[in-house]
């Protein structure tokens, strides 16, 4: 903050054109009192919500079934490692000419951005599970659907949790770049909004600020997750793996 | 069902190859076996022998290429809950506690029957204090223990143990060897152990199965009829151990 201020009064070259922390500070004030604030935070996070919820409901599951069947997973695989290197936002007129300009866009992009990555977390997670494991499952009379929920699921989990962090943070990412197009809310729009409608520099700064304050907290409440004593030993191994 | 009421695991002319790029190997060839109720044998072998693939088509892990495994005249088609096999100590489940570990097989039971039954392995492994510590806090020898008492659990008619003691130092190892018996008399269960170890199988096993390198054959079965506990420094001990030495040709020094 120091620096950045500092930076600013000595004049260095473009930082010039920037606004102060101060300026910013109180275009974050300003957006608080008109009730902006809110709004745009809560729309933001209401197309997160949605998109990635839907997206880890999609594909957790068909991520299981694609590893643990793995004739299926092939034959899928192909596609998958076609579509995941696409940008999301490759995605944004396709969204619009099939749901519009609007919430359901932005949504979409957002559920398609982190679809791809924890389908394949929940994939190859599957496939390096212990054959031991699965084998004492199997010993103790589990078939399918329970070897599934008692062995296979509890032995993915540590991974999976790091897939959902880091494909949240995606959706986090994304969604601001789908606002700036298929909407017209959220910290996304509000950024492209204050640059059109005057040049509002401090709200653009303002928004940028809230955007990586939030993405904070949400990798914050993620992490806490992994913290579980039941999944330390998913994380110790990959320690003890290492050189 | 059987000729002999007393033979549980019966595995008769049983051969298993794998393909491998296109090539065939033999990995055991005409075993014939019988074990009896409450038996301790012993399945002895150098590494690649195929002793842990024979386990593991007793087991039902692993089809047979030719032959046949009967458990009380039985064929054995796929793992069964009756008879569990204990992997060496990585087989325990690292998401759930010794109490979740002990009481996985038997979630069916009403709580307060389960908890009584885990409480009753927990002591009879010498676990008590750890209920609810998870594996990655306990020794090797501590997670041995937990993955035989959750496969004592069940109640199992029959045992398979694959070298589950050969990732332990060797004072532990002795020290389980002289668990294992003390449960087996507690809990006469027909255990089928397989070894590498020469001095573990004459310590444990009423009969040791001594089996050929690969493809793995039954070269000969030695009676050990020394009752428990064994005086490993008795002349009988002794030359027990080096015929099983020199069954195997290697001489009795270094």
């Amino acid at each position: 903050m120091l620096l950045w201020d500092v930076a600013l009064r000595a004049g260095a070259g473009p930082f010039e054109l920037l606004p102060r922390p101060l300026a910013v500070l109180s275009a974050i004030g300003e957006l608080a009192q008109k009730g902006f604030l809110v709004k745009h935070v809560v729309a933001s996070l209401f197309r997160v919500t949605w998109g990635y919820v839907a997206a880890v409901l999609v594909g957790i599951p068909l991520g299981i079934v694609l590893g643990w069947y793995r004739r299926g997973g092939m034959a899928l695989a192909p596609l998958l490692e076609i579509l995941r290197p696409i940008s999301p936002l490759a995605w944004i007129p396709l969204a619009i000419l099939w749901f519009g300009v609007g919430d359901i866009s932005a949504v979409f992009i957002i559920f398609l951005a982190s679809l791809f990555p924890l389908t394949l977390t929940a994939m190859n997670a599957v496939r390096g599970v212990e054959l031991v494991h699965v084998n004492a499952g199997r010993n103790f009379g589990l078939r399918a659907p329970e070897l599934l929920r008692r062995v296979i699921y509890p032995a993915i989990l540590p991974q999976l949790l790091v897939g959902l962090r880091l494909s949240l943070g995606i959706a986090w990412l994304v969604v601001v770049a789908a606002e700036m197009i298929a909407v017209s809310s959220g910290l996304g729009f509000l950024i492209i909004d204050a640059r059109n409608a005057g040049n509002r520099y401090d709200l653009v700064v303002a928004g940028m600020v809230l955007i990586g304050v939030i993405g904070i907290a949400l990798d914050a409440t993620m992490r806490s997750l992994e913290r579980s004593k039941a999944l330390a030993w998913g994380y110790t191994a990959v320690i003890d793996a290492a050189p | 069902m059987t000729d002999n009421p007393a033979v549980k695991v019966r595995i008769q002319d049983l051969s298993k190859s794998f393909q491998t790029n296109g090539q065939e190997i033999r990995v055991l060839e005409n075993i014939d076996l019988d074990v009896r109720d409450g038996e301790l044998v012993c399945i002895l072998g150098p590494s690649g022998c195929g002793k842990s693939t024979l386990l593991n088509i007793v087991g039902g892990f692993l089809p047979a290429s030719s032959g046949e495994v009967t458990i009380d005249g039985l064929p054995v088609r796929e793992p069964d809950p009756r008879r569990i096999f204990v992997f060496q100590e990585r087989g325990v489940f690292p998401w759930l506690t010794v109490e979740g570990n002990i009481g996985f097989g038997i979630s069916g039971l009403p709580p307060k029957e389960k908890a009584a039954r885990i409480a009753h392995y927990v002591r009879l492994v010498g676990l008590e204090g750890f209920e609810t510590a998870y594996p990655q806090e306990l020794s090797g020898g501590m997670k041995q223990r937990v993955e035989v008492a959750r496969a004592l659990a069940v109640n199992p008619d029959v045992l398979y143990l694959d070298e589950p003691f050969g990732a332990l130092d060797s004072i532990t190892r002795l020290v389980m060897r002289s668990e294992l018996l003390r449960i087996w008399e507690a809990e006469r269960k027909t255990i089928l152990f397989v070894t590498h170890d020469i001095e573990e199988s004459c310590q444990l096993a009423d009969r040791v199965v001594v089996l050929s390198a690969r493809p793995g054959s039954i070269r000969r079965v030695v009676d050990v009829d020394m009752p428990h506990p064994r005086d490993l420094s008795s002349p009988r001990y002794l030359a027990l151990r080096d015929s099983i030495l020199e069954e195997i040709g290697l001489a009795h020094r270094i």
